[in-house]
């Protein structure tokens, strides 16, 4: 099947007084329809930079390379060459049909990313105007209702009708997800949605967005730190560190037989129920400004020799595994 | 409770006032309470660590401050080394304020941003060991941040040259300084990544063996309880709806909060 989102080498640069640095560097993947893939990475790997790279909200100043394809889905148009999308050369009126319509995203804050004076119903039938201004009031807000009916939300007439703070944090962030589905994109983008909310209700989230993968056919990239979310919620699995792709594969794949050293520490660092002994990583993420010349979390690895230091590895394959699990160290060959 | 007990808290109760809102008027207008922690009663002996654990507004954040007296309960009883810590005026409650200390969740808010870190963790000494001459204290804060993992070049340095989990460590040294008896660790590590998170519970860990901590560590999350605690409470609705030594509890939970939280854990592996 064809992909619903395509990253072939992506790169953002952001221009510092020290010269530009790389928060994203050659970042390449696919996302196939109904499929999540979960982008792991702690602060300043670059995840949630890559994310607003893709939906066209990179700080301005930034330059993007590389090539990133959003591929219609056949319900909403067919496929064929006037089907696909280049959401790097795309200019702001483009990306503004786009967003909401084919690809939207959900941001880890609901408190910040909802208009307090505003009702929920309102923002929700935003979302929907925008693209389809031709839509007469009743039928928005049957489209409305619909949205926040597929967000989970208990008693949606009602809510619609309240503002933000009335709303906990789990309601707060299934709005949020209603409004970035009330336009019917298939590509949505989930900046750590449950971050800020309680356990269970992270766990009623992370099943909402779950089902909506096979409801819809919604393809996911899922964004988070913690790599226990990784494993209930993703398909696949990119590990990102200082900027770039350390390690990608099947989700179980990847958690049980990790190959990157990083990946392997990070899974050691997340504390469990289990009571084993606490390993962390040494050491700290580097600086963009001060990357090492080689492999960027050499500094910081067991497995160091001279020649990790001499270029970055690339992403290689690991022979033995027939399915598509690579690492980006000179251990895989 | 036991002799040995350290801290023994007894009926602890603190509710705040609801605001009915500027509009409300007559009987709405009279504002309801909130109970935020309803009749909490625990001890905890020298040498353990106590976890607390509960979801948001059950009540944790608040026990933490009523524990170190940074806001009065309304009512119940708190025995601190035998003292009547509540009722602590005058110069007992000075000795006694430096027995416990507190670490904060935020690293950024908790330290002031234009006092150079030396400063920082040689002022809890200039209050309660005045007597203490400059270089002694100087000598005292550079150890502690030593113990805490940060070289002598921190000292002259400003918080925003820090990064969160150093800062957070600036934050434990801040609190270690005076040698406390007790020390209550308001989620810890929750502002922190992940491999940054688990250094500091590792550095606590170490930390506890070194000085003999006695700790409360309150947290959201079960597994970082998990990793430190010798007994743990789980906290609900301003209660604590289960307690008992960690092993016990995650093997074999009674309550069925407790349960839901066990399950809420992201399992690694499916």
């Amino acid at each position: 099947m064809a992909p619903r989102l395509e990253v072939c080498g992506l790169t953002v640069e952001l221009p510092t007084r020290a010269g530009w640095i790389g928060p994203v560097k050659d970042v390449s993947f696919e996302l196939a329809a109904g499929e999540t893939l979960g982008i792991v990475g702690e602060s300043g790997s670059g995840k949630t930079m890559l994310a607003l790279a893709l939906m066209g909200l990179h700080p301005p100043g930034a330059r993007r390379r590389g090539e990133a394809w959003l591929h219609r889905a056949a319900g909403n148009g067919g496929s064929g060459p006037g089907n696909r999308f280049d959401l790097l050369s795309a200019r702001e009126r483009e990306m503004r049909a786009l967003r909401g319509r084919e690809i939207s995203m959900v941001f880890q804050e609901p408190m910040t990313a909802l208009n307090p004076v505003l009702r929920v119903g309102t923002q929700i039938e935003e979302a929907i105007r925008v693209h389809r201004p031709d839509l007469a009031r009743s039928e928005v807000r049957r489209h409305a209702l619909e949205a926040m009916k597929h967000a989970a939300i208990p008693e949606p007439q009602r809510r619609a009708r309240q503002y933000p703070h009335q709303l906990s944090g789990g309601l707060r962030q299934r709005a949020m997800i209603a409004i970035a589905l009330a336009a019917g994109p298939s590509v949505l983008i989930a900046d750590e949605p449950t971050t800020a909310l309680d356990m269970t209700v992270q766990k009623q989230i992370l099943d909402l967005l779950q089902a909506l993968g096979g409801e819809l056919k919604l393809s996911l990239l899922f964004i988070t730190h913690d790599l226990g979310i990784v494993g209930q919620i993703a398909d696949r699995v990119a590990v990102m560190y200082a900027g770039r792709i350390v390690e990608e594969g099947p989700a179980a794949k990847v958690l049980r037989h990790p190959r990157h050293p990083y990946t392997e520490g990070l899974i050691r660092a997340a504390p469990r129920l289990a009571r084993e002994r606490l390993e962390s990583i040494p050491g700290a993420v580097p600086a963009l400004d001060h990357l090492p010349p080689g492999c960027a979390f050499a500094p910081r690895c067991s497995h160091r020799v001279a020649e990790c230091d001499a270029r970055v590895p690339d992403l290689i394959r690991a022979a033995e595994d027939p399915e598509n699990h690579r690492a980006r160290c000179i251990l895989m060959r | 409770m036991s002799d040995q007990a350290l801290l023994e808290v007894r009926g602890l109760r603190k509710s705040f006032a609801v605001s009915a809102g500027v509009l409300a008027r007559g009987e709405r207008a009279a504002s309801r309470r909130a109970m935020a922690v309803d009749g909490v009663t625990f001890s905890v002996a020298k040498g353990e660590t106590l976890g607390i654990v509960g979801e948001s507004g059950c009540g944790k954040t608040t026990l933490a401050r009523m524990i170190v007296r940074l806001i009065e309960p309304d009512s119940g009883e708190i025995r601190f080394r035998g003292h009547d810590w509540l009722r602590a005026h005058g110069a007992e409650l000075r000795a006694l304020r430096g027995r416990i200390q507190m670490v904060f969740q935020d690293p950024v808010a908790s330290l002031n941003a234009r006092m150079r870190v030396g400063a920082m963790v040689e002022e809890p000494l200039a209050i309660h060991e005045p007597r203490l001459r400059r270089a002694d204290r100087q000598a005292r804060a550079a150890q502690m941040l030593q113990a805490v993992g940060l070289g002598a070049d921190s000292l002259a340095r400003y918080p925003h040259e820090f990064s969160g989990g150093q800062r957070q460590r600036i934050g434990i040294a801040r609190a270690l300084v005076l040698r406390p008896d007790l020390v209550v660790a308001d989620e810890p590590v929750s502002a922190l990544d992940v491999s940054v998170g688990s250094q500091i519970l590792e550095l606590l860990v170490l930390l506890r063996r070194e000085f003999s901590l006695t700790l409360i560590l309150i947290s959201h999350s079960l597994p970082v309880v998990a990793q430190l605690s010798t007994h743990v409470a789980v906290m609900q609705s301003g209660r604590f709806v289960e307690t008992g030594p960690i092993e016990q509890v995650l093997e074999s939970p009674q309550h069925p909060y407790t349960e839901a939280l066990i399950a809420a854990v992201p399992k690694l592996v499916v």
